[in-house]
């Protein structure tokens, strides 16, 4: 038999016993729409947690050291890699040819160092750090008072919110309450003076001095009016980026600045060359998908490497084990609908048995009658998929509506727990006519069985 | 007269069935041997439990010998396997039921076609194949009803045109006016002996009524407990004869 004959077949018995097949897709559907629910709601926490970390800045981002450095993120890859005699000194040369390598945006060094700032002749110390122009999409900066930097060397200086309140003297004990915003905007456009100290390398030595002899350089105390342009006010803490600092300054400018770092000096005792060499390199990839990539690059190189990509294996480990689960739980109910369609078929069987005896008397084979009561399964799995899908998407939409007015009540942004990608609808729909046939192997064998003399003397 | 021309449509060595009925053995069909040539209107009679549906059914490929041979057109149907035998009853071998076996739910036209899909004929093809066997049955006009609204004579006639249209060589019918009063049974009978004279259908009908035997077949097969009791030759009357 044609396939359009098997189906036009199908869909004609289908409609003879209406009701009771329509109660049997309805079945299908739920079963569809509790497995694209519960998918969806794993597909939307995992998204929503991977955009909260890459919008942290901590997913397109690799940190690179030297091998020489004993203080290593990975131990693994230390012990196996080079020895540290083989390793090579993260100057300025490494920082050029890890720029080079495909999909890195920037390359920058950590600078970052505790000292005084000076606002209205009153000592401030606190931690200051360097920040790329490429940081602006950090979500640190969301909902920011005054602007970001104008340029990578402009002197300019962006406040966290909790020292800006030091700067004010307000309050900034646990239980205070938060500061109204309006209250820090005078800072903006104020001076403030950055005391740090200069680091003045004597002159070329490398040639008269034996190598290992060192470095020499000067510590000279300087002075840098800074304006300041902007505060964060998100809160600092969390799994955000841009922790490092309690203030900052352009990238560009802190390295002009050549300001003496905690690390020179330990790098001046051990020196191979010298030249200045960095403790570590930050790397900004142009996508966290790229992260690994780069990663690997850079290793050849016969540097250190660590992302938070390595950090996050077990994160998403969890979410793949949650969308197992869910999915499980979601297709109970599709299972049961299954046990639906052996029922419904099981019956039709026996109400059919005489029609059945009369296709065969008239030529039918043994598989055309399977191939319509297959088709009649296939054609209720569509059909419930469909529904099945329109209603998941639809409970899905009532759940992100629910939740945002709820979050909205809260005064906390809204978030999609909800998420149904094509594929999933589509998979669904798929997967709900591969269940149905299946449930339809045993009454379409049964079906087709049936000896002809037999099903015709049934009435 | 359209005599038999003598070569063997159906031939039956020693055919058995038994079924089993808990512990006894019921012998439906008991050792029959049997020639029906090419052409012939055969009429088979006795009384119920004679056998003579289960030699039908035998015939028809619907039930399978318990040993014994029944060749058709050539082919020995106890050696088919299951899809050669839907073939046959699909091609070779049209039946007609007593409860006329139409599909309630499918208008007479669909009801017609149903073989045509079996037979896996273009749609196209199908339509006209259908409507020129409910032509030939005088059904032209009632393509479209559904069999309720048919009269048990119109649903005969389409029964009649189903298993016509694969243009088969051998026509059975099973009591075929068993459900008809003498009338419509009747027409329905210079039906088939219309069929059997004008396009060399062989016929073989199981009936008990004897008058209509005597009045429309060419042969009398006399059955009584799955034997063969008698065999005789008959002269049909025949209406237009």
């Amino acid at each position: 038999m044609r396939f359009g004959d098997a189906t036009d077949l199908a869909t004609r018995n289908l409609r003879e016993a209406l009701l009771r097949n329509s109660l049997t897709t309805v079945g299908i559907a739920v079963g569809v729409a509790s497995l694209v629910a519960m998918l969806s709601l794993g597909i939307g926490l995992q998204q929503m947690a991977n955009k909260r970390l890459e919008k942290s800045g901590l997913f397109d981002t690799v940190v690179v050291t030297s091998r020489r450095d004993l203080r290593s993120f990975n131990r693994e890859q230390e012990t196996a890699g080079p020895a540290a005699s083989e390793s090579r000194p993260l100057d300025d040369v490494a920082r050029t040819d890890i720029a080079r390598v495909p999909n890195v945006i920037e390359v920058t060094p950590d600078i970052r160092f505790i000292t005084e700032l000076r606002y209205q002749d009153k000592p401030h110390l606190t931690m200051v750090a360097g920040m790329p122009l490429s940081d602006r999409s950090n979500d640190f900066f969301d909902n920011m008072l005054g602007n970001f930097f104008s340029s990578s060397d402009a002197a300019e200086l962006i406040l966290q919110k909790r020292f800006a309140e030091e700067l004010l003297g307000i309050s900034q004990a646990r239980n205070a309450p938060e500061t109204d915003p309006a209250k820090l905007k005078p800072l903006i456009g104020q001076e403030i003076t950055l005391h740090y100290a200069e680091r003045i390398y004597s002159g070329d030595t490398a040639g008269k001095q034996p190598a290992g002899a060192g470095v020499d350089f000067s510590i000279v105390p300087r002075d840098k009016t800074l304006r300041i342009v902007g505060i964060a006010v998100e809160d600092p803490e969390g799994m955000r980026g841009a922790t490092r600092g309690r203030a900052f300054i352009p990238q560009g400018l802190a390295e002009s600045l050549h300001i003496m770092l905690p690390s020179d000096l330990r790098e001046s005792m051990r020196s191979f060359t010298s030249k200045p060499a960095y403790s570590s390199l930050g790397v900004k990839v142009t996508s966290a998908s790229k992260a690994q990539r780069v990663q690997d690059a850079i290793r050849k190189m016969r540097f250190n490497t660590f992302s938070i990509l390595d950090a996050t294996k077990s994160l998403r480990r969890f979410f793949a084990v949650l969308d197992i689960f869910l999915g499980i739980f979601g297709s109970l109910a599709l299972v049961i609908a299954s046990l639906g369609i052996v029922n419904t078929l099981l019956m039709a069987i026996l109400e059919r048995r005489r029609e059945i005896g009369i296709m065969k008397a008239i030529g039918a084979r043994d598989r055309d009658v399977k191939i319509i009561f297959f088709s009649e399964a296939a054609v209720m799995g569509l059909a419930g998929g469909l529904l099945g899908v329109t209603l998941g998407w639809l409970l899905g939409r009532a759940i992100n509506l629910g939740t945002n007015f709820y979050l909205k009540q809260l005064a906390m942004p809204p978030e999609n727990l909800w998420s149904s990608p094509w594929w999933l609808m589509a998979g669904a729909v798929v997967f709900a006519i591969a269940v149905s046939i299946l449930s339809g192997l045993f009454p379409a064998a049964r079906a087709a069985k049936l000896e002809p003399v037999e099903a015709l003397r049934y009435e | 007269m359209n005599p038999a021309n003598g070569s063997a449509a159906v031939r039956a060595e020693n055919l058995t069935r038994h079924y089993r009925m808990g512990e006894s053995l019921i012998r439906a069909v008991d050792g029959i041997s049997l020639d029906v040539p090419t052409g012939e209107f055969a009429a088979m009679l006795g009384s119920s439990g004679s056998g003579k549906s289960s030699l039908l059914n035998l015939i028809a490929g619907l039930d399978r010998p318990t040993s014994g041979s029944v060749t058709v057109a050539g082919s020995d149907l106890a050696r088919l396997s299951r899809d050669e035998l839907a073939r046959y009853r699909c091609h070779t071998v049209g039946i007609v039921f007593q409860a006329f076996n139409l599909i309630p739910t499918m208008s007479v036209v669909e009801n017609v076609e149903l073989p045509l899909r079996f037979a896996e004929v273009e749609p196209s093809q199908r339509r006209k194949q259908a409507s020129e066997a409910l032509q030939r049955v005088g059904l032209a006009a009632r393509m479209q009803h559904r069999p309720t609204e048919l009269s048990g004579g119109e649903q005969q006639r389409v029964a009649i045109a189903r298993a016509l249209v694969n243009r088969p060589k051998l026509l059975l019918a099973d009591e075929p006016t068993g459900n008809l009063d003498s009338k419509t049974g009747k027409e329905i009978l210079d039906l088939l002996q219309d069929l059997n004279r004008n396009s060399g259908l062989t016929v073989i009908m199981v009936t008990h009524e004897r008058h209509l035997a005597d009045h429309y077949a060419s042969r009398h097969i006399f059955l009584a407990d799955g034997k063969i009791v008698g065999d005789e030759k008959a002269s049909a009357k025949g209406e237009r004869a």
